[in-house]
């Protein structure tokens, strides 16, 4: 569609994403030959100067954390992470669909930069049908030897939202709970069982063929400069065009609603935006016209996240809907620590009181103080997250939640 | 060495020194529920918190390493906040009934609610509803009192090897249980009690101690377990001249032997102590009667026996059998008894059945 720019996803519905074949025959594992040809190191070093960051929601770098594996670790592994637990998010699961063998050729490549021999991908529970295409996408990978000794497993998440979070993940595959680690050590010098562990998101893989072959200085150079490359998003709520886009980083939030999203249905107004999924901050419609690149939304205190975007119109009663998430959050706590154990089940109990129109302002008032110390003293994201929709919420539209008072 | 300034003090550490033992090193007295030195680290209670520089999240001082040029604040607005908060979670899921509870006075939950003036909680609303009605002689488990500090779990795994017990579900519904929440009798657990002696809170008590005297109110006598030949070391409870109870010595110095850990017996099994039923004299039989003597007739009698077995049946006829409750030095004495005064190589022990 106009305004986007497809990398990613240049054939998408051209190719079937399962053959590996189809793949190479519109330049598919080229990047991969490439780096085989190239000095471990030297691989890091191009990944490192495309800039490209993380896509999993938190950002990093991801030639740097490649570079905090140690050389000679005698066994390493490469961890793909497919658990898209984010609400809204679907973006992992399209570019399955899509370009899964772009995902394997990634994977490969990071496999060549560390010195890994086995990989794993991590897929939602909800995705069986995913899995069975990712396996489909390995046989043919491996039957015309394009992986050559690299061996990938799917392993199936079974429904837990905490399980995304990189060490919950690594537990899970251990066959543990799926509880996070405190960190350090970071999945770098001890992850899955033990040995040093890279793990990426979905799409940071698919975006490393690309940056093989067309080189570290031309991806750099595609959106924000701080944030470069392309960025898959996923809309929906009140939108007319509730589908993905990809687009380069330094796209506005606005354009994305307004020009690809196609506006707000019934021709509303918009209320609110809250991106990167459930745990992102709402951004009230003052704020739009920022480029949807990291370090920009977190300027306006807000997060890319996964790229999920959820409009909401008008009407929408925000209070309601910072209850439902206040749920969802109580829901997938996994419960090792305080604040976030016990803090996402009273921060729910007292937007059920507001909700219903039984709050007191104190309610209020505890929220906010709740919200601090979890944002400041939860073990994991999740909990440290979990707040800042409803503390968002409070801040932009405070006046909706005095009307519901008591 | 690893220099870094903890309240203003500087302070220098070996490298790959926690936060936590840095911070003690530095005077500051950082509250912890879920850390033991002896066991994995959990990392979760968020208690030990405390604000590092230019971080943007508190940081766990229990697992966080320290790092040269750290600038780091214990009792910060920020630290005491999180700390009050997590303390009012944790009544607000707690069945607080301390002026009944076994635990009163050496309570972590209490003392720290002491110590930050937590009186009530801002959070509250259901109630707790975690108790766990369990028919074994030993261990009560009321886990509306549980604060989820995981140290039990970690206790029974790491120091006793029964993996009895571990979380269920998620969440605030997580609670300790055993496989397919059964009672601890119908699960490999074996009834050392390390989960009571690591429960910082009145969650996990024993039984046999229930309603006989609180801890402070008890004299300790130290000493080493009568009932094996281990030797280990455990405090006695000791109130109006009776036993009351059992603490473990965790100190090692102490406690060289067993650290803290005892087996059931040790533990819970001390009531013979105070029984009438107890042999406190010798008592040889006469004419079909046991009847009380003195030391040396009943060794007297003892020699002036085996003589005669010996004399008219040879040494051969006589074994000597000793006890796992003796210790090491008392049965090479009893075999020494057996070869050179009895003369026979007949001896045996009951740790071989
Ligand atoms: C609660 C929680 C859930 C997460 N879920 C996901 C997820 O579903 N997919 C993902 O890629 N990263 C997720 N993350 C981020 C991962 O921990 C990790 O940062 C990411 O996989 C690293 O990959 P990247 O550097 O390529 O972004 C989650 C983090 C948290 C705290
Ligand atoms: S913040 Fe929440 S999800 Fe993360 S470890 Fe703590 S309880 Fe578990
Ligand atoms: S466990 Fe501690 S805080 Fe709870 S009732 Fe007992 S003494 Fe009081
Ligand atoms: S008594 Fe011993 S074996 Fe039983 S649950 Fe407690 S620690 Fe485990
Ligand atoms: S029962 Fe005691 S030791 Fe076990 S988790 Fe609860 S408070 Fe901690």
């Amino acid at each position: 569609m106009k305004g986007e720019k497809r990398i990613i996803l240049e054939y998408a519905d051209k190719i079937n994403p399962e053959k590996a074949e189809d793949y190479i025959k519109v330049g598919g594992y080229k990047g991969l030959e490439k780096a085989r040809r190239m000095k471990p190191k030297k691989i890091i070093e191009e990944v490192k100067k495309s800039n490209l960051r993380g896509r999993g929601g938190a950002g990093f770098n991801t030639g740097m954390k490649w570079s905090f594996i140690p050389e000679n670790a005698p066994i390493k592994y490469v961890v793909c992470n497919l658990d898209e637990g984010e609400p809204g998010t679907y973006k992992d699961r399209i570019i399955c669909e899509k370009n899964a063998q772009a995902l394997l050729e990634g994977m490969a490549i990071c496999a060549t930069a560390i010195g890994a021999e086995k990989g794993y991908i991590y897929c939602r529970g909800e995705y069986p049908y995913i899995v069975k295409l990712l396996n489909n996408a390995i046989k043919s990978a491996k039957e015309i030897g394009a992986l050559e000794d690299f061996d990938i497993e799917v392993r199936m998440g079974a429904g837990a939202y905490v399980c995304g979070e990189e060490t919950a993940l690594i537990e899970s595959i251990e066959g543990q709970r799926g509880e996070p680690r405190f960190k350090p050590p970071f999945p770098g010098v001890e992850g899955l069982w033990g040995m040093p562990t890279v793990v990426n998101n979905v799409e940071t893989f698919a975006c490393l063929p690309y940056i093989l072959v067309n080189g570290a200085e031309w991806f750099a150079s595609i959106g924000a400069p701080n944030y470069p490359g392309t960025k898959i998003l996923t809309l929906t709520g009140d939108i007319n065009n509730p589908t993905y886009f990809e687009v380069p980083t330094d796209y506005l939030l606005s354009d994305v609603i307004y020009e690809l999203g196609g506006g707000i249905k019934s021709g509303r107004e918009l209320k609110a935006v809250q991106v990167g999924g459930s745990s992102g901050a709402f951004i009230p419609k003052k704020n739009i016209d920022t480029p949807i690149d990291f370090d920009s939304m977190t300027k306006i205190g807000a997060s890319l996240g996964s790229g999920a975007v959820f409009v909401l119109d008008e009407t929408r009663d925000i209070v309601d809907i910072a209850t439902r998430i206040a749920k969802f959050f109580k829901h997938e706590s996994c419960g090792k620590c305080n604040p976030c154990r016990e803090g996402t089940f009273r921060m729910y109990e007292m937007m059920t009181r507001i909700n219903k129109g039984l709050g007191k302002p104190e309610d209020i008032e505890n929220i906010l103080v709740l919200s601090r110390v979890m944002q400041k003293a939860s073990l994991c994201g999740l909990g440290q997250a979990a707040p800042i929709p409803i503390e968002t919420s409070i801040k932009h539209f405070k006046s909706d939640y005095m009307a519901k008072l008591n | 060495m690893i220099n870094l300034t903890i309240d203003g003090k500087n302070v220098t550490v070996p490298r790959g020194t926690m936060l936590l033992e840095a911070c003690r090193l530095a005077g500051a007295d950082i509250p912890t529920l879920c850390y033991d030195p002896e066991l994995k680290l959990a990392g979760s209670c968020r208690m030990c918190v405390v604000e590092v520089e230019g971080r943007r999240t508190l940081a766990a001082s229990c697992v966080t390493p320290a790092e040269e040029g750290m600038v780091v604040q214990t009792e910060s607005e920020e630290v005491v906040e999180a700390r009050k908060v997590i303390l009012e979670l944790l009544l607000a899921r707690h069945r607080l009934d301390c002026h009944v509870c076994e635990k009163d006075g050496n309570c972590r939950l209490q003392d720290y609610c002491y110590r930050y003036g937590v009186k009530d909680s801002r959070f509250k609303g259901e109630e707790p509803h975690f108790y766990k009605d369990d028919p074994n002689p030993f261990i009560e488990r009321d886990y509306d009192k549980c604060i989820m500090c995981t140290k039990c779990v970690r206790a029974c795994a790491e120091i006793t090897g029964a993996f009895a017990i571990n979380l269920k579900n998620r969440g605030h519904e997580v609670v300790i249980s055993t496989a397919f929440d059964g009672g601890l009798k119908d699960s490999t657990c074996v009834f050392c009690g390390q989960c009571v002696m690591v429960c910082p809170v009145g969650a996990l008590v024993s039984k046999v101690e229930k309603g006989r005297g609180r801890d402070y109110q008890t004299e300790k006598v130290r000493t080493i377990c009568s009932y094996c030949g281990t030797g280990c070391t455990l405090e006695l409870k000791v109130l109006n001249d009776q036993v009351v109870g059992v603490n473990s010595v965790r100190d090692e110095r102490l406690s060289p032997v067993n650290r803290g850990a005892l087996c059931v017996k040790g533990r819970f099994g001390w009531d013979f102590v105070n029984s009438k039923e107890r042999l406190t004299q010798p008592l040889v039989r006469k004419d079909g009667e046991l009847v009380p003597v003195s030391w040396d007739e009943a060794l007297d009698y003892t020699a002036s026996r085996l003589k005669e077995i010996k004399e008219r049946w040879g040494a051969g006829s006589m074994a000597v059998f000793t006890s796992a409750r003796t210790t090491n030095e008392e049965n090479y004495l009893a075999q020494k008894l057996a070869r050179a005064v009895i003369g026979t190589n007949n001896v045996d022990h009951c740790a071989r059945l």
